[in-house]
């Protein structure tokens, strides 16, 4: 009991109360969303999955760490979940035998280039795994794209592995020699194989079905919403599915071009990074029209076998344009 | 009873904090009168009113003591009787001194001509001047919190007309439940003030909007309303903030008042169920307004409580009759836990507009630290109006008012959607406001030269 007379009351503007969300729970979602496609990798890659994605992990929360604590002179943002995000995102973008100081480097221009120069967390223009993956392509072309075939449950320890091309780009080289796609398909483990990931790739993008589980998760739990999968996905599938309609003996299906290469895991893991993608709902469906346009081009038409990478990073550039253009659905300001 | 998908609400945005609706059983209860009342002059938006007592006078119930200053104002009156013991400047609800009366309570003598008795009138046989007479008389403003008379909205601009009364019995704002108490027990009253609106107004359809959350209250009036017609309730999703004006026109019949215009653009008026059961009273009853329905609240308040309330009443009296002030207490807040006031004395009066008291405990009254925008775009899918929050509060932090004018600000209602969904905890709405004030100076500097 108290008069109130004597009352210290603290004074502060509306909303007296807030809700439950944080940063670092988004974040801690996208993990959990990841865990299915990282089992998978597991179970197809083995320990040399294992290895890969450990050390991204490991390399990329080093890497913020120490930029953060001794050239910025800042406190740890370890915990807000966002390092460890990119580490298992540029583990997923890598093939299985990718020497650890490969690994190193591509964390430190992940995090120390693409994300800690423009700021931190919020500030990147670019998908900060996504830099860290070309770079490396683009620096190490044969290492990354040789890619060890998978073995259902061998966990043996750093065995040379059989290598091989991905099914994107045995489809690409293939029907540039003139091959028709249905003998190129015959090479090719089937599409049940391919939606399952028994197949080569990158450790984390090859099994479409559990980035799809994950994907699911993050609508479900309203992490992402909707808009850039779902354009990005429609536009890749319309644009392949007229190519092929034309002509099926010479390109492959709009099924084939959905469950290969890093289009999955791109559309619901990477076009969907919050820092570096439009706000609004138009200019996300813009922006996934956008990633679908460019993908196709470069998976059929460009120098790569694959597209999603550049797609995405050179999408990444144009959403300050997009978050310009288009505004938010208003309230109260249709023409009657 | 309609499903949860079925339910009507608005169409952008919007979010659903915890409801908390803790003293929604409570009935209401008249509380004891005060030794002290504190009547701040003007409570009403628009111009200030005029005293007309001084120091030392007796006054009674329901009597006039300080008069409308204009058409857009309200009369004020005695919510006691006793004496005048003096008029100075005192801090009110909002944090500023004011202008008030303050009255010694010597008893409960009302004015003549006010009928106390419980007994429902349905018709006096007056005219419309008459009824509009008596409403200004009685000094009613809006109760759901904004305090515009009410006559204004009664008197609809040359070449538009009502087609719709909206009743805003929506009661959105977490832990509050006065307006559903008011339904449940006084569902009758408000149906006769209904008739005297939609008489007023020369409307033939009136829409009741109810969130979904307050079932007794929806089934209560489908119950009085069944051998009525024109008057429908619409029970409304459960979402905040379904009772905002614009908001609710849009949930009820499906408009969009266009930015910077009026309900009644669209043919619609809107009012609150507590002040509909004020005209019903001032029309029907004489009596002026000097009472009103307020939940005293919180999570560590014992017995959360609906009070039939003077105004005038200092907060510390309310919560004195809930317990007292619990042991670590942080913010009391006039008003819900979205758009509410924090007090700065518990010697603030109920005024008119005041809804609720809520109580927090010192945990829960500390914002937590903010961090950087991630661009997560959750404060633009929860803005009612679409506007994008983020923007507005780089704008309002950078001082770019024309830049916040080009991105709508102006359109901005505070809600507080914005702020409470924030993962960085970003105060959206503080740099908004700060962005809001500043545009509306350069408006008004640019529409003087």
């Amino acid at each position: 009991m108290s008069s109130g007379k004597n009352e210290r009351l603290i004074v502060s503007p509306s909303p007296h109360i807030a809700g439950d969300e944080t940063i670092p729970k988004l974040m801690y979602a996208v993990l959990y969303a990841l865990i299915p496609a990282a089992v998978v990798s597991i179970l197809f890659f083995g320990l040399d999955g294992l290895r890969v994605l450990l050390l991204s992990s490991l390399f990329c929360l080093l890497v913020e760490y120490l930029i953060m604590r001794f050239m910025l002179g800042r406190s740890s943002t370890l915990a807000d979940g966002s390092a460890l995000i990119t580490g298992l995102l540029l583990g997923f973008n890598l093939p299985s035998n990718l020497p650890a100081w490969m690994i190193f480097s591509g964390a430190v221009v992940a995090i120390g280039v693409a994300k800690l120069t423009f700021g931190g967390l919020g500030r990147n223009p670019f998908n900060p795994a996504l830099v860290g993956r070309v770079f490396l392509l683009i620096s190490f072309p044969a290492q990354m794209t040789t890619w060890p075939l998978p073995r259902f449950l061998n966990f043996s320890w750093g065995e040379d592995a059989v290598t091989g091309a991905t099914a994107i780009s045995v489809v690409k080289e293939g029907l540039k020699q003139g091959e028709s796609m249905d003998s190129l398909l015959a090479k090719l483990p089937s599409l049940i194989d391919l939606i399952l990931g028994a197949t080569g790739g990158s450790i984390g993008e090859v099994s479409a079905i559990a980035l799809l589980a994950g994907g699911l998760y993050l609508l479900f739990k309203k992490v992402i919403s909707w808009h850039i999968p779902v354009s990005y996905l429609l536009t890749v599938a319309v644009i392949t599915g007229v190519i092929w309609l034309i002509d099926p003996t010479k390109s492959a299906s709009p099924l084939f071009h959905l469950f290969t290469g890093g289009l999955m895991l791109g559309a619901f893991f990477m076009a969907t990074d919050y820092v570096s993608t439009p706000m609004s709902a138009k200019g996300q469906l813009v922006y996934g029209v956008g990633c679908g346009v460019l993908t196709v081009v470069i998976r059929l038409y460009g120098a790569y076998p694959e597209g999603v990478s550049f797609a995405i990073l050179l999408m990444n550039a144009t959403t300050p344009l997009i978050n310009n253009s288009f505004k938010p659905a208003r309230f109260g300001h249709q023409a009657a | 009873m309609k499903s949860a998908k079925s339910l009507s609400s608005f169409r952008l945005g919007g979010i659903h904090p915890p409801e908390n609706k803790l003293s929604a059983t409570s009935p209401i209860l008249d509380l004891p009168l005060p030794a002290l009342v504190t009547i701040p002059v003007t409570q009403n938006l628009g111009a200030p009113a005029k005293v007309i007592v001084k120091k030392g006078d007796a006054v009674l119930v329901g009597q006039i003591i300080a008069a409308a200053g204009g058409f857009v104002s309200a009369n004020t009156h005695s919510s006691v009787s006793g004496t005048v013991a003096k008029i100075t400047d005192e801090v009110d609800s909002s944090g500023y001194k004011r202008p008030t009366i303050t009255i010694k309570v010597e008893g409960d003598d009302w004015i003549e001509g006010v009928d106390l008795s419980d007994a429902l009138v349905t018709d006096l046989g007056l005219t419309n001047q008459e009824m509009m007479e008596r409403i200004v008389t009685a000094g009613i403003v809006g109760l759901g919190g904004a305090a515009f008379p009410s006559h204004v909205k009664l008197t609809p601009p040359k070449g538009k007309s009502c087609d719709v009364l909206i009743i805003n019995g929506v009661e959105c704002e977490p832990y509050l439940t006065a307006d559903h108490r008011l339904m449940l027990e006084q569902g009758a009253e408000l149906i006769v003030g209904i008739k005297i609106l939609m008489q007023l107004l020369n409307s033939s359809r009136a829409v009741i909007g109810i969130e979904n959350n307050k079932r007794d209250a929806i089934k209560q009036l489908e119950q009085l309303l069944e051998s009525e017609s024109g008057i429908e309730v619409t029970p409304l999703k459960v979402q905040y903030p379904q009772g905002g004006e614009k908001q609710l026109i849009n949930a009820t019949i499906g408009k969009e008042v266009p930015a910077g215009a009026l309900p009644i653009e669209v043919g619609a008026v809107v009012h609150n169920v507590g002040t509909i059961v004020a005209i019903y009273h001032a029309v029907m009853k004489g009596r002026p307004l000097v009472e009103r329905i307020i939940t005293v609240t919180g999570k560590k308040i014992t017995k959360p409580a609906n009070f039939r309330v003077r105004i005038g009443t200092p907060v510390s009296h309310l919560i004195e009759a809930v317990g007292g002030l619990p042991m670590g207490s942080g913010k009391v807040i006039n008003g819900g836990p979205m758009m509410g006031r924090a007090l700065t004395t518990l010697d603030a009066p109920v005024v008119k507009g005041s809804s609720g008291i809520l109580v927090m405990d010192g945990s829960e009254s500390i914002r937590r630290e903010a961090v950087a925008c991630i661009r997560c775009a959750k404060c633009i899918d929860s803005c009612p109006m679409g506007l994008a929050p983020y923007l507005l509060k780089i704008w309002g932090e950078r001082s770019e008012l024309e830049r916040a004018e080009d991105e709508l600000v102006m359109d901005c209602i505070e809600c507080g959607s914005c702020s409470f969904t924030c993962p960085a905890n970003l105060p959206l709405l503080d740099y908004i406001r700060l962005a809001k004030q500043g545009v509306g100076r350069m408006l008004r500097e640019r529409s003087k030269s």
